[in-house]
Parts: structure tokens; C-alpha cells; sequence
């Protein structure tokens, strides 16, 4: 345990371990400690700022959603409204067909009674001058009792 | 146990002195320079000689520190790091943690030089815990079977911190600091004011005269004891975990069942002793930022 010249030896050695570790090994490790360190706060801004965006996004979706639904109810309100009119309008339409077709049918049945009827006249008054031949007997002038017969039809 | 191979005896007394000699270079008391034989030649050279055992550790292990760290600060990455990388980051910012505990005034040199006292100090006393005999075994193989070296006169301390000078080398450029600040920052003033004219002090110009041997005398040997008190704590500690390894290892040789019984205390003891050569690096290292804070105060 003789103290020597190793003494110096050493406290030389020693200002040259710290001189270098102050010089190469100590700036880097801490620089990239304190870049990493700042990388992490803002990676952890950056989510915390995407979870806000995304409760923002989520709110404006929900409130868009509602918009959307209002707008759909008013118009199937309003297209339920719409059929109602157009059904009734059909109705009317139909109705008004009808009554047409029915007025057409009516007169259709009208004229072919008053056919029916001028046929049947005509077939009476026929049958009423065979009718009166018959009974008479005797030949008649047709022209000369036609004045005669067709009041008689007419009165039919 | 080697005690063939030892120089001085093959008894315990001679294992214990030759694991206790530094292989020195120096100046023989002729003049003559050359390796030192025996531990009274290393003795005759006095100061001018060099331990070769403990700067060669202590150079290699503070290399291997640095170009380790280094290697990973070259590479050092924002992203997500590697395990080297991981490692280093991971004592570093223990490192910067207890410097920022306790300096607080702003110096760039305290956290690289506490970083560099813990490892380097870490590592030499980890050498302890390398079974004794091993590395001076092979030093002696080596120096005998190479160069030829009588294998009786190879000493071979592989604990730099068992080595005073080491610990006393490393105190006393920490002082230096200490005092180089001091001067700095307060001034030599200052300095010689702190010295002198506490804790002491009277407005009575007679009194206060009086106070400053006094003063001088009290605060001179708390600053003294700085950096002896940090050489010794750290040497002592060592130097005893070693001469236990020692002690044990002389039981190796006395039978099987002291070479069992010694193979059970050589586990326990080197178990515990992780503890102290860590506790011993960080009471070295946070007493360096204690002093240079305090050299950094002014009162």
C-alpha cells in the first residue's frame, strides 16, 4: 500500500473519463432522453386532441342523425299527406267516372226503351189493324184508317 | 490456493502478503528502472513508482464504461430505443435524478462527472467479486510462461479501489473541483471568508481576531476531511471485502470440508458484497454532488 505515482496516474485518468463522458456520452443520451420525453407529450396531445375531435365528430353526427330523422318524418308525414290527397283525388276522379259511365249506361237504356218501346208501338199498332181486319172481316183500307190507327198508336 | 506460486512463503502469511503487493514499475533506490520483485523493493521505490495492476484495470474498466455509453450515445435514438440504448438510458436518468435531488445550482460537469464516478467506481470494485485467484493466477501463467517472469515475483491486484492511490487519486480531483468552484463561484474572497469567519464571528474587532485561527482551524479540517474521509470510506470498504475473499480462499486449502464450508461463505459473502460495491459507488458519487453544491453555495 506504498502511495505513489499512481496517484496522479489516476486523477489524470479520472479528469479524462469525466472530460469524455461530459464531451460524447452524456449530451446525446440526455438530448435524446428529452427529445423522446417531448415526443411522448405530444403524441399524447395529439391523441388526447383526437379523442376531443372524435366526441366532437360523435356529437355532430348524433345531431346531424336527428336533423336527418326530422327531415325523414316530415317528409313521409308529408308524403303520407300527399297519398291521402291523391287517393281522395282518384276517388273523386272515380266517382265522377262512374256517374259519367253510369249517365252514359242510363241514356243508353233510355234510348233502347224508347226503341223498344216506338218497336213495340209500331208492333201494336200493326197487330191492332190485323186485330181490327180480323174482326171487321172485311178488307180495309189500310191508307184510308192509317190517319185513324196512328193516333191510336200514339196514344199507346 | 496457490501458495506454490506464492513469493514470499507457502504459508498463509505469504498468500495473503502477495495478494496484498501491487505489481509496480518504478525507479529502484539505484536509479535503475524496472519492475519491483518483491513487495520491500516496491516499498524502496517510494513515490516514484507505478502501480502497472491498477492502472491497467482501472483504464480498462473505464474504457469499457465509456465505449460502451458511447456506443450507445452514438446510436442514441428519439425513437423507441434498443436494449443497449434502454440500459444506458436507464442509468442515466438515475444518474440525472439523484443529481437533480441534490445540485441545485446549474453546472453541466456534476451529472456527467457523477455518472462517470458511479460506473467506473461500480466496476472496479466489481472486480472483487472475480474469485481472487483467478485473473492473478493467469497474470502468473502468462508472465511465466511468455516472458519468462519468475512466476514467485508476479503480483497481480485485479480491485483497482483496494488500491489507495485509485481512491485517493479520484478524491483528491474531486477536491479539486471543490476548491476550483468555491473559488469560482464565491470568489477567493469568499472563500477564504468561509474558511475564516465562521462559525465564529463578533462585531468586536479584538474578539474577531481571536475567531479566526480558530475558525481556520475548524473549517480547514472539515475540508481536509472531504476528501480523505471519501478516499478512506471507499478503500476501506474494499480493501476488507478483499482480505475476506482472502481469508476465505485460505480455507480452500485446509481440507475438504473448510473448502466446503469456504465455498458456502465465498457465496454469501460475494452476495452481500454486490451490495456494498453498489452502495460504495453511489455514497462516493452522491457525496461528490453534496461537496460540489456545497461549493457552489454562498453564504
Amino acid at each position: 500500500m506504498n502511495i505513489n505515482l499512481t496517484l496522479i496516474g489516476q486523477s489524470i485518468t479520472f479528469f479524462f473519463f469525466v472530460w469524455f463522458c461530459l464531451k460524447f456520452v452524456w449530451p446525446p443520451i440526455m438530448n435524446a432522453l428529452v427529445e423522446r420525453k417531448k415526443l411522448i407529450a405530444d403524441g399524447l396531445a395529439a391523441g388526447e386532441k383526437g379523442k376531443h375531435d372524435l366526441e366532437l365528430a360523435e356529437k355532430s353526427a348524433i345531431d346531424k342523425l336527428k336533423v336527418a330523422k326530422n327531415k325523414a318524418a316530415e317528409i313521409i308525414n308529408h308524403a303520407e299527406k300527399r297519398a291521402g290527397e291523391i287517393v281522395d283525388e282518384a276517388k273523386d276522379h272515380a266517382k265522377v267516372e262512374a256517374e259519367r259511365i253510369v249517365a252514359g249506361a242510363q241514356s243508353d237504356i233510355d234510348q233502347e226503351v224508347n226503341r223498344a218501346r216506338e218497336e213495340l208501338r209500331k208492333s201494336v199498332a200493326d197487330l191492332a189493324i190485323v186485330g181490327a181486319s180480323k174482326i171487321l172481316e172485311k178488307e180495309v183500307d189500310a191508307r184510308a184508317h192509317a190517319k185513324m190507327v196512328d193516333s191510336l198508336v200514339a196514344q199507346l | 490456493m496457490t501458495t506454490e506460486t506464492t513469493g514470499e512463503a507457502l504459508t498463509a502469511t505469504g498468500y495473503i502478503k502477495h495478494h496484498l503487493t501491487n505489481w509496480t514499475y518504478g525507479q529502484f533506490p539505484d536509479g535503475s528502472l524496472g519492475f519491483a520483485n518483491t513487495a520491500a523493493e516496491a516499498k524502496s521505490m517510494g513515490f516514484m513508482a507505478i502501480h502497472v495492476d491498477t492502472m491497467l484495470w482501472s483504464i480498462t474498466l473505464g474504457v469499457l464504461f465509456l465505449w460502451l455509453f458511447w456506443l450507445a450515445a452514438s446510436k442514441a435514438t428519439i425513437e423507441v430505443p434498443g436494449r443497449l440504448q434502454n440500459f444506458v438510458e436507464w442509468i442515466v436518468e438515475f444518474i440525472d435524478s439523484s443529481v437533480r435531488g441534490s445540485f441545485t445550482s446549474k453546472n453541466d460537469l456534476v451529472a456527467p462527472l457523477a455518472l462517470t464516478i458511479f460506473i467506473w467506481v461500480f466496476l472496479m470494485n466489481f472486480m472483487d467479486l472475480i474469485p481472487v485467484d483467478w485473473l492473478p493466477e493467469l497474470a502468473i501463467w502468462i508472465g511465466s510462461t511468455f516472458f519468462g517472469a519468475d512466476p514467485h515475483h508476479i503480483y497481480f491486484r485485479v480491485v483497482p479501489s483496494t488500491d489507495p492511490n485509485a481512491t485517493f487519486g479520484m478524491a483528491i480531483a474531486v477536491f479539486f473541483l471543490v476548491l476550483y468552484y468555491s473559488i469560482k463561484i464565491k470568489g477567493i474572497g469568499g472563500f477564504v471568508g468561509e474558511l475564516t469567519l465562521q462559525p465564529f464571528s463578533s462585531k468586536n474587532k479584538v474578539l474577531q481576531g481571536v475567531f479566526i485561527p480558530i475558525n481556520f482551524i475548524l473549517e480547514f479540517v472539515s475540508l481536509i476531511a472531504k476528501p480523505i474521509s471519501l478516499a478512506l470510506r471507499l478503500f476501506g470498504n474494499m480493501y476488507a471485502g478483499e482480505m475476506i475473499f482472502i481469508l476465505i480462499a485460505i480455507m480452500f486449502s485446509t481440507g475438504w470440508v473448510f473448502g466446503i464450508f469456504g465455498g458456502f461463505l465465498q457465496l454469501g459473502w460475494a452476495i452481500f458484497h454486490i451490495l456494498i460495491i453498489t452502495l460504495q459507488a453511489f455514497i462516493f458519487m452522491t457525496l461528490t454532488i453534496v461537496y460540489l453544491e456545497m461549493a457552489h453555495q454562498k453564504h
